[in-house]
């Protein structure tokens, strides 16, 4: 038994249900998103990207991450390499951030 | 008096212009157009430009002439929107009340917002199609370019018209080609997008195209910044990109005065309800075209599609009634491929892009998804459509989406 083994995910591995999210699943998909620990730097994004993404039904863009916690685009790279706002929607329990039309 | 006052009079400020200028009584509305242009672009042909397909003429026209008897028509940037003060202060001075407000100011491209991009090659070796400025300077270092890299790089989405880079690139292809010169020329496409476009089936007929013209896509690419001295672009992740010449589509965002005036999104488009067009803020505001935050494509044809919906909905809440029409999200884009080809796309909120024909009486049925001539010349004519929509004649195209002709 696992945190993980009674959520459920899309075929793209992000959760279904946000509702299932706890801070211990967080943990367990962040290592699997290769991220062995998560810093208070990181919280700070989960945190925010879970409260729009509850708010608006959305995953927020990296836009509108940068935006509203104040963290670099390249710092946020630093913290979830390669797509960040991918990464942290996966992490936070959220859908695919959607591309645009 | 009243006031229905319109900033910015592009595709959609005009159209709504006539349109309030013949349904209100003028005894006791006055109706007021500000935009900070004397010129009108047909922007969707700044696409030809590069390639000397069409020339100034073509795609710029005075505003005046399309502006409709009975509307004011003021030449000024706006200094600041307070819409809890139902105020617009314009940059020559002028203050103005408005009972109602239509914002309808586009989308810029703001190359500045990318490190080095702006003051590195800027005009020698990169180049926007997106104002007739940097079109025509593009089309002489085309005219010049013997063989190379060329990179075409989508910055940010949301874009002004989503699929213009991939025509863009078809076009350079065939024109090479027509050169001789192809086989000197390398093109590569850096998108943030996962594929070509932003819907499935679409995306992959779109890719099926770009692979059969050796058109190299970077997938994923989230541009960081330009290394002008080694003419290298260069992504968040650090996946570096060569070029000889570079054609860019910076960072869009809408005017800067919107954000100030706390109605907008972060990248100051106008937060409304996607169906009615109405501000979520505000009663009395309303927002068209690009200036709106709706997730339609941001085009011309989404323009024409709206309007009968918005024009409806405003009256509506003009006379206390309940708003009576939805915006169906609808845009049609033909996609120039090339050789004098062109492939369609019809689409909406909740419908992607499918394969099949369009019907459309007399000129119709055009291939959906599919390459051919009658569609390129659908594309020239859409000029014509435009210009003539632009002086109130209505055109034939039914604004509602429909599945009929379409193969899922």
């Amino acid at each position: 038994m696992t945190v993980l083994s009674n959520i459920s995910f899309n075929a793209e591995g992000f959760m279904t249900d946000p509702k299932q999210w706890n801070k211990e699943i967080a943990a367990e998909l962040a290592k699997q998103e290769g991220l062995e620990t998560l810093t208070d730097a990181h919280w700070k994004i989960i945190d925010f990207c879970r409260a729009t993404g509850l708010a608006t039904g959305k995953s927020p863009t990296l836009r509108q991450i940068t935006v509203g916690t104040g963290i670099s685009t390249k710092d946020l790279f630093a913290l979830f390499p390669k797509g960040p706002a991918k990464k942290v929607a996966k992490i936070a329990g959220l859908g695919k951030p959607e591309g645009c039309v | 008096m009243k006031t229905f006052l319109i900033l910015g009079a592009g595709t959609a400020g005009t159209m709504i212009a006539r349109k309030m200028a013949h349904a209100l009584d003028l005894n006791q509305w006055k109706v007021i157009v500000v935009d900070k242009d004397e010129e009108h672009y047909y922007q969707p042909g700044f696409l030809f430009i590069p390639f000397g397909y069409y020339k100034r003429e073509h795609v710029v026209k005075p505003i005046r002439g399309f502006i409709a008897r009975g509307v004011e028509y003021v030449v000024s940037n706006v200094e600041a929107l307070e819409p809890a003060e139902n105020r617009v202060t314009l940059a020559n001075g002028r203050v103005i009340q408005y009972d109602y407000l239509v914002v309808a100011t586009g989308t810029d491209i703001h190359p500045e917002e990318t490190e080095g991009l702006k003051d590195g090659g800027w005009g020698e070796n990169i180049f926007d199609f997106y104002t007739y400025k940097g079109a025509a300077a593009l089309a002489s270092a085309i005219s010049r370019f013997q063989g190379g890299r060329l990179l075409v790089n989508v910055v940010e989405n949301p874009i002004k018209c989503p699929v213009a880079p991939l025509e863009f690139m078809f076009l350079a292809d065939a024109y090479f080609t027509r050169k001789g010169i192809r086989d000197k020329v390398e093109i590569t496409y850096a998108t943030p997008l996962p594929g070509a476009f932003t819907k499935p089936v679409a995306s992959a007929a779109l890719s099926k195209i770009l692979d059969e013209k050796h058109i190299h896509v970077e997938a994923e690419y989230n541009t960081g910044w330009v290394d002008s001295s080694r003419n290298m672009l260069v992504s968040y992740d650090e996946r570096e990109l060569p070029y000889d010449l570079m054609v860019s589509v910076p960072l869009n965002k809408g005017a800067a005065f919107l954000g100030a005036a706390g109605i907008a999104d972060e990248l100051n488009y106008v937060k409304v309800d996607k169906y009615t067009l109405q501000s979520t803020e505000y009663p009395n505001i309303w927002a068209l075209g690009d200036a709106a935050n709706i997730p339609a494509s941001k085009a011309g044809a989404v323009i024409h599609f709206q309007m009968e919906a918005a024009f409806k909905n405003i009256r509506a809440h003009m006379q206390g009634k309940p708003m009576p029409d939805a915006f169906d999200g609808h845009a049609l884009c033909y996609i120039e491929t090339g050789f004098n080809k062109a492939t369609l796309i019809d689409f909406d909120y909740t419908h992607e892009p499918y394969p099949g024909t369009y019907p459309l009486p007399v000129v119709g049925p055009f291939a959906l998804l599919g390459q051919t001539l009658p569609n390129h010349w659908g594309k020239l004519a859409f000029r014509y459509m435009y210009f003539m929509m632009m002086h109130g004649i209505e055109i034939p195209l039914p604004n509602k989406f429909s599945m009929v002709g379409k193969r899922v």
